[in-house]
Formats: structure tokens, C-alpha cells, sequence
């Protein structure tokens, strides 16, 4: 099988930033090498297909002793929805409490995917 | 509350939390943190973005929510704390040692532990450090200022940002200000390479298009009142400015993120010897300062990026400091001293005594610049006990080297341990 593609990414998973080398054969298959942990190969193989992020922001908490909560994407989301997402969480606010990783968002821009608070506020 | 205790922590960071937790759980019982800030979690409660604990919990969480697992801890543990409390001296006399503290509700009270932990922490090196020539004009923050008023107060430092120095908080920072609408125009480094983690620029900087110059720095900021811009130009390899290659920026911002330094000012006041490459107190294997008894552990001992590195240190310390408080440690008969060479700047301990190791020793160390394909060699005195390829060592990234116990106790008259980069194939 010829090799076709040699790539090198740094998984952004976790400090660490293990250099990661893909190969791409002609049958559509990836070679990955270089991870330390299975997170890199998932990582590498979403990076090369459909790239995704966490999306970490503040939400506007109304009557509380800090005036913003800090939220993130429960999960991953695409890349591309990541600018759609920030602009959904300015236009909305919330009143405590909040308990951490409680809903703040069901669905965040139609991904699918929560929007949970990271913090709790009393 | 309690005038005498068996362990004293200074600063309820993620280190001060992580060393109540583990000498609570090693058996210890009068346990006090005393933290300034209006609650526990340290520097940890600004930084939200995510990438704290994955190899500690498994699971990839923000800054507040790593500290909440170890606040459950200490809560769950009953552990006492007090909040706003400002530790503004130590001193040790003969095993005592007095820690003198400030508060609104009890003003200056002294307290008598057996041990202390110092875990305060580090601060952000100041402009000041860096010598910019002109006015002092509103707009210049150091990123972890503007961290904490993004992140903690919900106010924006400005609409047009420059960032100086690519250590991570800037990196962060200039993501975090991208997104909630700012043009960060670039990051400036006037190092060849970033003093930030590689996740970093890719997440943060090439996401985002914004782009990093290496090797560039500010040499003037424009602006009375305000920031109207800064001019940038090339550093050669002397990091002097190279003429002909300034370039104005019009912006109303500027982050300095140029790196952290321990804040040690406690510990120089106690008597605690300091590492000057680290700005922080030299130890032992037991993370003992040399005042015998005070232990330091996560920032203010070395600064850290991973704060896995930071719980685990400070593990380590809080169940040394349970050893020491509960009294009967083992001698100390067979001292060895680490040195580094090669390239290798410092190494945390700088001292190993051989019998109060349990079964391995993390030693943790940085490099001085960037090493490609090289050896990473240990050397027992003049003996090479571990070799191990690298393929890239950088001076961002802290390292860390596992020491066993029954190797060590191969070499009888240990005296040195080296540790050394390599180059040779
Ligand atoms: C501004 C800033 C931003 C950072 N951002 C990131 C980041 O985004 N990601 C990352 O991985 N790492 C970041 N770091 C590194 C981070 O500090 C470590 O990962 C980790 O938080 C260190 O834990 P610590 O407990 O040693 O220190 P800290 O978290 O700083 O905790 C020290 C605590 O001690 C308290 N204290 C200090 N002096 C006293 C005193 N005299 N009396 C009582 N209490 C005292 C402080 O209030 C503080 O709560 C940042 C550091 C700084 C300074
Ligand atoms: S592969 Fe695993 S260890 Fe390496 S950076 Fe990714 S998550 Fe971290």
C-alpha cells in the first residue's frame, strides 16, 4: 500500500502537545503515531475529517456578587460553528443560582450540543 | 479558631488545596489553609478555558471546575480555611513556627503550626521589567489582569490589541479577547521561539488567524492619555532591535504577557534559601525548604504550565509536611546533591536524601532553549543509569524525570546526580 499523505499536527487535548504524524494511504485509511494517549488519535482523525473545538466563554449573570458565569460546550462542536455559538451566549442572561454544570443552553446554534455552567453561583 | 495546628498552608490555590487533601488523607489532623483572595481556587478561578485535569481525572475540564474538585475535597474532609486572610509573616523558632495573619474579622493574629506549606503562588512580571521607554497611558495590562477582568468581571479591556510576549496567559487571552469581539492585530515575542504551550498557538493564535512574530518587540507606545498604537521592529540575536524593520500598530491595548515569576516575599522573609534560577525556594526530596519544616509546593516552588504537575507536587509536600508534623521522619544519612548540565536550567529537588524517598523520585526540570533529537541522560556520579530520546525538548515546557529508590541504593556512595541533555547520536 503506498503511502500517500504525511502530516504533522500538535493534539491540542491537553498541555502535553504531543506532535502527531498522519499518513494518509491510498485506501482512505490514517496511520497515527507520535500520541501518548488514545485522545491524540481521535483528535488527529477528527482534525484531518471535521475539525472541532470546546468553546469556553462568560455568560451575563443578572443579581449575583460577580456579574458573569463561566460556561463552556459540554462537548466538542465544529469548528466552524464556534463564532455562532459565542454570539448566541451574548444575547442571553441568567439569574442564580446556578449549580455547576447545569444547562444554560440546550442545542447552542443547532450543533447539537449544551451549553453548561462551569462554576456554580449562589 | 484554633491558635496552634499541626499544619499550616499559605494560599488555597490548587497547590495549598492539593497538600491539605493528601496530608489529611496521610493521617494529619489539625490542618489550616488561609487563602486572601474572597474564595478557594487561586488563579484557577479566571482561567475558564479548558485543558486542567485531563491526566488526573480523565476527563478535560476549565480551570473553576478542576478547583471544585479538590474544594469538594477539602470541604468533604473538613478542612478548615479561612477566607481573606492575608499570612503577612512567618518565623520559625526552634520547631515552632509562628504565622502571623490578617483579617477583618480577627485583625492580626499570629498562629503556632508544627509545619507550613507554602503555596502562594506566583505573580505576573510587571512592565516595569521590560523597559519600555515613554508614558505610562491607560491600555496596558498584563494578560492576567485582563484575564480576571474578562473572565471574573465581565468588562473588556479594549477593541484593538497587541500582545507582548507569547507566555500562555497572553496566548489565552488573545483568543478570549477575539471572541468576545476584539481585533488582537499580533502577538509579539522577542524570543526566537514562544515561551507558550504549542496547543496554544494552534488553538488560540492559528484558529483565529491572528499572527505571532517571533523575534520581534515593542520599542515605543504611542499614546498620552491612552494607547493610540505601538511600534514593533525585528530583534537580532543580541534581542536588539534592529533598525529599519520598526512597523506602527494602531491599537488601544496592550497585553504584556511576559512571563511569571514565584512570590517569595514570605519565604525570604523566614530565612528560606532561593534558587535564583527558579526565584523559588531551593528543596529536598521531601519539597522541604531549607528551613527545616517549611515545605513549598505548585508556583511559588517553580512555575508550573500543567496543573496536574502542580496537584501532584503539592501531594507530595502535603504528606511530607504530615510525616515531619507527625515527628519520627528517618535521618537524614545519605545526601545526594543534583546538578544539571547541558543545557538543563534547574532541577526541583536539588537535593535527594535517599532514605526519606518512598519508592521513586519525580525530579522536574526546564530547558534553556530549544533541542531537537537529543538524550536525555541521568547520571548516577559518573555513571549513565538512564538514557532517553527526546525528539523535542522547549524551554516552555516543564519536564519530568522518574528516579527509583532501589537504583539509587545500587550506588552506595552516591554523591551527584546528573542530569544532562545530550546531544551525541
Ligand atoms: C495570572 C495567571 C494566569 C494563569 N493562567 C493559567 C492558565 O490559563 N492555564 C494554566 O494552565 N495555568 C495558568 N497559570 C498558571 C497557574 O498558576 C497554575 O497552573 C496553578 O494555578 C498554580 O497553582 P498554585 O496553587 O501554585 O498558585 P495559585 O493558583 O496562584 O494560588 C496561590 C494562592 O495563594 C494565595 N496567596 C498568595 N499569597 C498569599 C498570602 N500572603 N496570604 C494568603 N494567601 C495568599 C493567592 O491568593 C492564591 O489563591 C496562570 C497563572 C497566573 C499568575
Ligand atoms: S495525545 Fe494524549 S497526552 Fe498527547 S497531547 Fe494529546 S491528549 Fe495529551
Amino acid at each position: 500500500m503506498a503511502s500517500m499523505d504525511k502530516k504533522e499536527l500538535i493534539c491540542i487535548c491537553c498541555p502535553i502537545g504531543c506532535v502527531i504524524t498522519v499518513t494518509s494511504h491510498e485506501d482512505g485509511t490514517l496511520d497515527v503515531k507520535g500520541n501518548s494517549c488514545k485522545r491524540g488519535e481521535e483528535y488527529a482523525n477528527k482534525e484531518l475529517t471535521a475539525p472541532t473545538r470546546i468553546v469556553t466563554t462568560t455568560v451575563r449573570v443578572r443579581g449575583a456578587s460577580r456579574p458573569v458565569v463561566p460556561v463552556k460546550t459540554k462537548c466538542d462542536i465544529p469548528k466552524d460553528k464556534v463564532m455562532e455559538c459565542i454570539k448566541a451566549l451574548k444575547e442571553i442572561e441568567v439569574t442564580p443560582p446556578i449549580r455547576l454544570g447545569e444547562t444554560i443552553v440546550a442545542n447552542v446554534a443547532d450543533t447539537g450540543v449544551d451549553i453548561v455552567a462551569t462554576k456554580a453561583v449562589e | 479558631m484554633d491558635k496552634r495546628v499541626d499544619i499550616l498552608i499559605v494560599g488555597g490555590g490548587p497547590a495549598g488545596l492539593a497538600a491539605a487533601v493528601a496530608a489529611k488523607k496521610s493521617g494529619a489532623d489539625r490542618i489550616l489553609i488561609l487563602e486572601r483572595d474572597e474564595e478557594l481556587g487561586g488563579i484557577l478561578n479566571q482561567c475558564i478555558h479548558n485543558g486542567f485535569g485531563l491526566h488526573t481525572f480523565k476527563e478535560e475540564l476549565t480551570g473553576p471546575e478542576y478547583a471544585s474538585r479538590y474544594i469538594w475535597q477539602v470541604e468533604e474532609l473538613g478542612i478548615p480555611y479561612l477566607l481573606q486572610t492575608i499570612v503577612i509573616d512567618i518565623s520559625a523558632s526552634e520547631a515552632v513556627k509562628l504565622v502571623t495573619a490578617i483579617n477583618k474579622e480577627n485583625g492580626i493574629f499570629t498562629i503556632e503550626a508544627k509545619a507550613v506549606v507554602l503555596a502562594m503562588g506566583c505573580r505576573e512580571r510587571s512592565r516595569g521589567a521590560l523597559n519600555i521607554p515613554g508614558y505610562r497611558p491607560a491600555g496596558i495590562y498584563s494578560a492576567g489582569t485582563a484575564q480576571r477582568y474578562v473572565n471574573m468581571e465581565g468588562r473588556m479591556p479594549g477593541k484593538e490589541v497587541v500582545v507582548l510576549g507569547s507566555g500562555d496567559i497572553g496566548l489565552i487571552m488573545a483568543r478570549r479577547m477575539t471572541l468576545e469581539g476584539a481585533k488582537v492585530k499580533m502577538v509579539a515575542e522577542l524570543m526566537p521561539y514562544s515561551g507558550g504551550l504549542k496547543r496554544n498557538i494552534v488553538q488560540c493564535l492559528e484558529d483565529y488567524g491572528i499572527p505571532l512574530k517571533l523575534s520581534h518587540t515593542v520599542i515605543d507606545i504611542d499614546g498620552r492619555e491612552r494607547v493610540k498604537g505601538v511600534t514593533v521592529a525585528e530583534a537580532d540575536e543580541n534581542r536588539k532591535p534592529i533598525p529599519g524593520t520598526e512597523e506602527y500598530i494602531s491599537c488601544d491595548t496592550l497585553l504584556l504577557s511576559c512571563g511569571l515569576i514565584p512570590e517569595n516575599e514570605l519565604s525570604v522573609g523566614l530565612g528560606v534559601s532561593l534558587n535564583p534560577v527558579t526565584a523559588g525556594p531551593v528543596v529536598n526530596e521531601s519539597l522541604e525548604t531549607s528551613v527545616e519544616g517549611v515545605f513549598a509546593c505548585g508556583n511559588v516552588l517553580h512555575v508550573h504550565d500543567l496543573v496536574d504537575y502542580v496537584s501532584e507536587e503539592a501531594c507530595s509536600a502535603g504528606e511530607h509536611a504530615a510525616a515531619y508534623a507527625r515527628g519520627g521522619r528517618p535521618a537524614e544519612e545519605h545526601k545526594v546533591t543534583l546538578k544539571c548540565a547541558g543545557g538543563v536550567r534547574y532541577t526541583v529537588p536539588s537535593l535527594i536524601c535517599v532514605e526519606r524517598i518512598d519508592k521513586e523520585q519525580v525530579v522536574r526540570f526546564r530547558v534553556g532553549s530549544v533541542y531537537k533529537d537529543v538524550f536525555l541522560t541521568v547520571y548516577y556520579n559518573n555513571t549513565v543509569v538512564i538514557k532517553q530520546k527526546k525528539r523535542v525538548l522547549l524551554p516552555g515546557e516543564m519536564e519530568q524525570i522518574k528516579l527509583k529508590k532501589v537504583e539509587m541504593e545500587k550506588f552506595p556512595d552516591l554523591k551527584t546526580i546528573t542530569v544532562a541533555i545530550e546531544r551525541e547520536g
